[in-house]
């Protein structure tokens, strides 16, 4: 596989949820080792995009491809084979709660693995210390403040030595320092890890931080793609507005509804 | 009105294909599941070794009911002596199942459904699945057969201090003969009576625990969703197991 | 795994109690007790006109203790009897080669029984043995048909003669 075949390759996407379209021949390459961003509005459809990289939804047409193998194509058994060498980051932690957090993040090697209780320590305890919470070993997840529990999911979906790292919305209810926090570990974690990270979020002025490719989804599409530079220099309305975060534009600030004036009126003379 | 009524059953049906085929998905998984035995083990305490109290405490209060009650009642025949026959039979083929089996739907069942339906609403189903463990496999079917397991256990727990119970009243308050009370029991009950209390409390066992994990695992994840399913845990459960008390009881006449 | 103490002992406790209750319950409050599996017995036949309702498994007594229990009704078409198998416990194997046997009714309305009655014979019935004498079993209905029979002919009597007392027998061989 040379430099050049993406790690991530969607073509022609297409998804429904309960007959509503979420994505029509939508086409997003993404590249190993880099940090590639998703965003977009609230309700494109980030998060399920996800659950079809990882197999979780199947699609209703168009291919995805992940490290060269259709998913479509793939069985159950298979598939868990190749989830085994991703990391995923769930928008809350998504921490066993009746397991300390130690045992959280040995989770996948017991269950995965065979090995002896001492090396499960060692690998436990490093990657809690990659991400700064080896003191918190003995603690249990209600313990935790919401920047802690994140960076205790981040630890066990590393565990493993994945390839790719997906982060559902890592940022959602971070106070600045704990963001500051897990916006250096994600850059941190790939380029000493050399794997390939996968960021779906929507704080446009951390992820531009530290970024390699943005792919800005609205309506089922990919309205722009680039470096996070040539973002900020685009033209387009969409990318203007989101970048920019004004109120109204090409996603507009009223919910579709009839003539003001005429709904006003009516009412007035019901009475 | 009949439309509403045709479609109430439709959806009933679906939802009894539902729980079905969710109970042969459980069955598959359940032999790799046994090899935790430390998990199962871990549920058998929840479900079962938490609720004693208040079995112990509900067997007690029923059998002394059932004393005081079934000797007014005895006595009217002259048969008072039979205390002890009346009160076996009584907590042995029904009260003991049925009312173990509604406790613990209450206690137990819905313990298990609000737990799986957090664990669907805070996406740690959704973890596991990502992390290549099929949650089924590893936090449903123990909590499936801890429940399963527990249930018998219970309820023979309960059937027998309610014995106690129903002589503390009988033979302590009401003047019933002791030995009478135990030899008349002995002659009288056989074991296909214990077998048949045996048989229901494993049934209502697996009926219960399959609809409070099914309920929970199918939990719509908001805060309300996990009340809904747990609030029908208990209702199903409750229905489903009079129903069934009545089938095993009509199947072993 | 500091709770996993706790946690053993309270599932152990659990169990061992569960499974105390239900050994409790098979063995103390049944006639079981606690024979496990089948003591040794041997085999006696008895054939009667009627057996009534008497079912399998009912008991066998003699002078009011339990010696064994019916394990087998047959019927025999040639002599159109009910053969009656019963299983006798090997503790009690005097049992008289001329014992009658007969089948009574617990209290008013119960379930049936076999009452072994001791002849005066010095040789004991062993394993396929028959039991000769038997008595049939109470049935009701024909009670009451003689009760009205005799009412009825008493009545008669009364208008033609004093009455005399019948008492119905039944004894067959």
């Amino acid at each position: 596989m040379n430099q050049s075949t993406p790690i991530v390759d969607i073509k022609k996407l297409d998804y429904a949820i309960n007959g509503r379209p979420v994505f029509a021949g939508l086409d997003i390459q993404m590249q190993r080792g880099q940090v590639t961003a998703v965003m977009g509005p609230s309700g494109t459809g980030k998060t399920t995009l996800l659950r079809l990289i990882t197999g979780q939804v199947m699609a209703s047409g168009g291919c995805i491809e992940v490290e060269g193998q259709n998913l479509r194509q793939l069985s159950r058994k298979d598939l868990y084979i190749l989830r085994r060498r991703m990391g995923m980051l769930f928008q809350n932690g998504a921490l066993l709660t009746d397991l300390s957090v130690f045992e959280n993040v040995a989770f996948p090697l017991r269950e995965h693995t065979d090995l002896p209780e001492r090396l499960i320590r060692q690998i436990v305890l490093t990657k809690l210390q990659a991400v700064g919470l080896r003191g918190a070993a003995e603690l249990m997840p209600a313990e935790l403040s919401g920047g802690m529990s994140r960076r205790v999911a981040l630890a066990r979906a590393i565990v493993m030595d994945p390839e790719i790292l997906i982060y559902d919305e890592p940022f959602v209810g971070l106070d600045p320092i704990s963001l500051g926090v897990i916006l250096r570990l994600i850059r941190r974690l790939n380029d000493a890890l050399g794997i390939t990270s996968i960021v779906v979020s929507h704080d446009v002025q951390e992820i531009a931080s530290v970024a390699d490719q943005v792919f800005l989804l609205s309506g089922g599409k990919v309205v722009a793609q680039g470096a996070p530079a040539d973002l900020k220099r685009s033209p387009s309305e969409i990318v203007k507005q989101f970048v920019g975060g004004l109120p109204d534009g090409p996603v507009p600030f009223h919910f579709p509804a009839p003539d003001y004036f005429s709904e006003l009126l009516s009412r007035s003379e019901d009475h | 009105m009949v439309r509403e009524l045709w479609e109430s059953l439709i959806e009933s049906l679906e939802g009894l294909g539902s729980v079905i085929r969710f109970l042969l998905r459980l069955i598959v998984a359940s032999p790799r599941a046994l090899m935790r035995y430390d998990l199962i083990a871990q549920q058998i305490f929840n479900s079962g070794a938490l609720s004693l109290v208040i079995i112990m405490l509900s067997g007690l209060f029923v059998g002394m009911v059932l004393g005081l009650q079934g000797f007014q009642l005895l006595q009217r025949f002259g048969s008072g002596e039979a205390l002890g026959t009346a009160a076996t039979i009584g907590l042995v083929k029904e009260l003991g199942p049925v009312v173990t089996a509604l406790l613990f739907a209450g206690r137990a069942g819905t313990a298990l459904a609000s737990e799986l339906g957090l664990m669907r609403a805070t996406d740690q189903l959704s973890a596991m699945e990502m992390m290549a463990v099929d949650p089924v496999q590893r936090v449903v079917v123990p909590r499936f057969l801890g429940g399963v397991i527990a249930m018998p256990l219970l309820a023979a727990i309960f059937s027998v201090i309610g014995i106690y119970g129903a002589q503390l009243v009988g033979v302590q308050i009401m003047g019933v003969d002791s030995g009478s009370f135990w030899s008349q029991m002995r002659a009288a009950v056989s074991l296909s009576d214990i077998n048949e209390g045996i048989v229901k409390s494993l049934s209502f066992g697996v009926a219960c625990s399959l609809i409070a994990v099914y309920e929970g695992y199918n939990a719509t994840p908001t805060a309300e969703g996990v009340g809904r399913a747990t609030t029908r845990t208990v209702v199903t459960s409750a229905v489903v197991i009079l129903f069934l008390d009545y089938l095993i009881t009509a199947a072993f006449l | 795994m500091r709770k996993s103490h706790t946690l053993n002992l309270g599932t152990g406790t659990f169990v061992l109690l569960g499974f105390a209750a239900l050994f409790f319950l098979s063995t103390q409050t049944t006639s079981r007790g606690l024979s496990f599996g089948r003591s040794p017995h041997y085999i006696l036949t008895a054939k009667f006109d009627n057996v009534g309702d008497l079912k399998v498994g009912a008991p066998v007594s003699m002078s009011g203790v339990e010696v064994g229990r019916v394990s087998k009704i047959e019927f025999d078409s040639k002599e159109y009897k009910a053969v009656v198998q019963l299983r006798i416990n090997n503790k009690f194997g005097q049992i008289p080669t001329d014992s009658d046997a007969s089948i009574y009714t617990q209290g008013l309305l119960g379930g049936k029984f076999i009452g072994l009655t001791a002849g005066g014979a010095e040789t004991y019935l062993k394993d396929k043995d028959q039991i000769d004498f038997t008595q049939s079993a109470f049935v009701l209905e024909n009670l009451i048909g003689q009760v009205l029979a005799n009412f009825t002919k008493s009545k008669a009597d009364a208008q033609s003669a004093p009455p005399a007392d019948t008492k119905p027998t039944e004894k067959t061989k």
